[in-house]
């Protein structure tokens, strides 16, 4: 029953059964439309000759008498595939005609035999019991006769086409149901180790596919698909562990100072103000730890994309400006000049508080590695121009600069540049500009300012991005 | 001031019951919205503090229903949730300020204070007055005494927010959220430098300062020195 149950389940079965009865009933249907169509064809026929033959006999009667008619009667019997004849009194009793015997009681009923009746010829040696429609006239002189037509050869016919049809029509539903189980049990057995690999996959195996015939069937194209996912996805999970082992190791450090200041400070008696230094101590940390979790969460927002909803048509000029006017004492404070040229009205689709905080993290890097090396007057210089189409801006330093092969780690979560590590930070700035820069379709490029570093952001036309 | 605290932890709720009880407040507790719904009936508070994720009924839906009950007691979201939508939705429902766990005490109560209902200046008047400062609101004009203090627009808002909540401490954050409109935490400190660029333009070379810097925690706008 479980496996009657479990088989009816497959989508294969049902289908070659449900096929296979509609297939039946047409089928059944088809045999017996045809049959009956033939039988009346048939049937008309006999009804068609009887009635002309009946026609010239008794046009013969009325011209000639009954005694030609008799004759004309006896020509007839006696020629080659001739109908029945019978001539009989009013009782039933064979007086003249071709046939030896005949089923009681046909002729006791004027009008045509409606169901085929036995007879036999008189020509017959064999005596068979043969099949015939006829139709009984009345003679003026109380006489019966009947004129029949033999239907067995069409009878026959009729069987013929009826066997005929139900052999072909069986074995065409039982070739369907066959092929319906092999291809359904094909498929199956596809399906079953496709699910077999997904098996493998989910239980860890990370390098396990799914299985491929080479045929470029419609199952190869869907386990192609599938398998360059599973790719995509290998490759995507790479990433998060590189990013999770980095926040691991990146974390580690901050939290072991602070166990490191508290345990000690657990050590030390009776020292209030050594107490509270640490305190004050692990709390300053433990908020430097907290900023590193946002920045990090921001990242991941901004990476996976919800915040995406939130884009609308931004004035940058302003944001860029507003910005800079933040930062503008700070940086005066610090002897840098900070240089701006921005065209106004520029205009791009995005998040004005993410783009703030971009323009504000790369004035912020300026501010902290862009102290020029060779003047006490430093000076950061900020662009942002229209041309063609495109929104480019750009913030320039005199600092150090990446060195080269540097580029592509400095906006990798945590990388930080060996000449820098001593300065305060954590390595997520320009992770969180290259994230918004994505996330805005606009593409960052860090050039050389020689010397310097000199970071453009290349905003899409906005009737692109849109 | 009389606080109502609904909080469904009940470390962090025992904490800040004792830490503003500390800071001279009349602390009351309720651990879901339901009962908070009942309580900010039958008493009065000065400010509520509501955190996002309550059992019953959740914090939006808390102020929703009091908002709409006329209650109109100022209230400040505390919410895991730090995301720039999450902060418009939380102030849509009827909150007055939104910060985002974990935070700082000591930001936690400057903006309590800042929200109380005892307000020194109505927001409709235009004429805010500290000690011997004076700001119009309509002609942007700034007076210390008889002297005429020009400003930056920026100078301006700047001046009008510590002057509106005057006596009362003002951290960073709120500032750039309040007068610069910004969300996040720029690395570099940059508000300090504005502030003292204010504060020479309004108290330098004038017989007393105004505006003090309260280390770790923000500045205030009073006469007397804090420290």
């Amino acid at each position: 029953m479980q496996r009657l149950r479990k088989l009816f389940s497959i989508t294969a079965v049902r289908l070659t059964i449900l096929y296979s009865l509609l297939f039946g009933a047409t089928a059944l249907g088809l045999i017996f439309y045809v049959t009956a169509g033939t039988v009346k064809i048939l049937k008309q026929q006999v009804t068609v000759s009887i009635n002309e033959e009946l026609k010239e006999l008794s046009e013969i009667y009325e011209e000639l008498g009954l005694n030609s008619t008799i004759s004309a009667l006896e020509v007839r019997s006696r020629a080659p595939g001739a109908n029945l004849y019978i001539v009989s009194n009013p009782a039933g009793q064979i007086l003249a005609g071709n046939v030896l015997d005949l089923e009681t009681g046909v002729m006791n009923k004027i009008g045509w035999t409606y169901h085929p009746f036995s007879y036999t010829r008189f020509d017959n040696s064999k005596k068979d019991e043969l099949l015939a429609l006829a139709r009984i006239v009345e003679l003026p002189n109380g006489m019966r006769l009947l004129i029949g037509r033999d239907i067995g050869e069409p009878e026959k016919f009729r069987h013929l086409i009826f066997n005929a049809l139900a052999l072909a029509l069986g074995s065409m539903v039982t070739l369907g149901v066959l092929a319906w189980f092999f291809v359904g049990r094909r498929i199956l057995k596809r399906v079953d180790s496709v699910a077999h690999s997904t098996d493998r996959i989910m239980s860890g195996d990370r390098d396990e596919r799914l299985p491929i015939s080479g045929s470029g069937d419609e199952f190869d194209r869907l386990s192609n698909r599938l398998n360059s996912m599973l790719d995509r996805i290998n490759l995507l999970d790479e990433g998060l562990k590189q990013v999770s082992d980095n926040i691991a190791h990146d974390l580690k450090t901050p939290l072991t100072r602070i166990r490191n200041t508290v345990e000690a400070s657990l050590v030390t008696r009776n020292n209030n103000s050594k107490h509270r230094e640490a305190l004050e101590n692990v709390l300053t940390e433990s908020e430097n730890l907290i900023k590193t979790f946002n920045a990090l969460l921001m990242i991941s927002q901004v990476e996976s994309g919800s915040t995406t909803a939130q884009m609308k048509q931004q004035n940058l000029s302003e944001i860029i400006k507003d910005i800079v006017e933040l930062y503008e004492p700070a940086a005066e404070e610090q002897n840098f000049e900070l240089r701006s040229d921005i065209a106004s009205g520029l205009i791009v689709n995005g998040n004005r508080e993410l783009l703030s905080q971009m323009i504000s993290n790369l004035i912020d890097n300026a501010l902290k590695y862009g102290k020029s090396v060779d003047s006490d007057q430093s000076s950061i210089r900020i662009e942002a121009t229209l041309s063609g189409g495109n929104v480019s801006v750009s913030i320039a330093d005199h600092g150090a600069g990446i060195p080269e092969g540097a580029n592509g780690k400095v906006l990798q979560r945590f990388f930080r540049l060996e000449q820098s590590r001593s300065l305060p930070g954590s390595g997520l700035g320009l992770a969180l500009v290259n994230a918004i820069a994505k996330m805005h379709f606009a593409t960052l490029t860090l050039g050389d300012n020689k010397p310097g570093l000199n970071v453009g952001i290349n905003f899409p036309s906005i009737n692109n991005s849109v | 001031m009389h606080i109502l605290i609904i909080e469904d932890d009940k470390q962090a709720a025992e904490y800040l019951v004792n830490a503003l009880d500390e800071a001279g407040h009349n602390v009351d507790h309720a651990k879901d919205g339901e009962l908070a719904f009942v309580m900010c009936d039958s008493s009065e508070y000065d400010v509520l503090v509501v955190d996002r994720m309550l059992p019953k009924m959740d914090g939006l839906s808390l102020l929703k229903k009091l908002r709409a009950r006329g209650d109109m007691t100022p209230a400040l979201i505390l919410s895991a949730l730090g995301q720039v939508d999450d902060k418009v939705e939380g102030l849509r429902s009827g909150g007055d300020d939104y910060l985002t766990k974990p935070y700082a005490f000591s930001e936690l109560l400057a903006r309590i204070e800042v929200l109380s209902k005892r307000k020194i200046v109505d927001d409709a008047d235009t004429l805010i007055s500290v000690c011997d400062l004076k700001l119009d609101r309509l002609s942007h004009k700034v007076f210390r005494g008889e002297t005429k203090i020009l400003l930056q627009p920026r100078e301006f808002r700047l001046l009008e927010y510590l002057m509106k909540n005057a006596g009362k401490v003002v951290t960073r954050t709120m500032l750039l959220e309040q007068v610069w409109d910004y969300h996040f935490d720029p690395q570099t400190n940059v508000i300090d430098v504005h502030i003292s660029r204010l504060r020479g333009k309004i108290d330098k070379e004038f017989e007393f300062p105004l505006l003090h810097t309260i280390r770790g925690k923000g500045y205030i706008l009073q006469k007397d020195s804090v420290d």
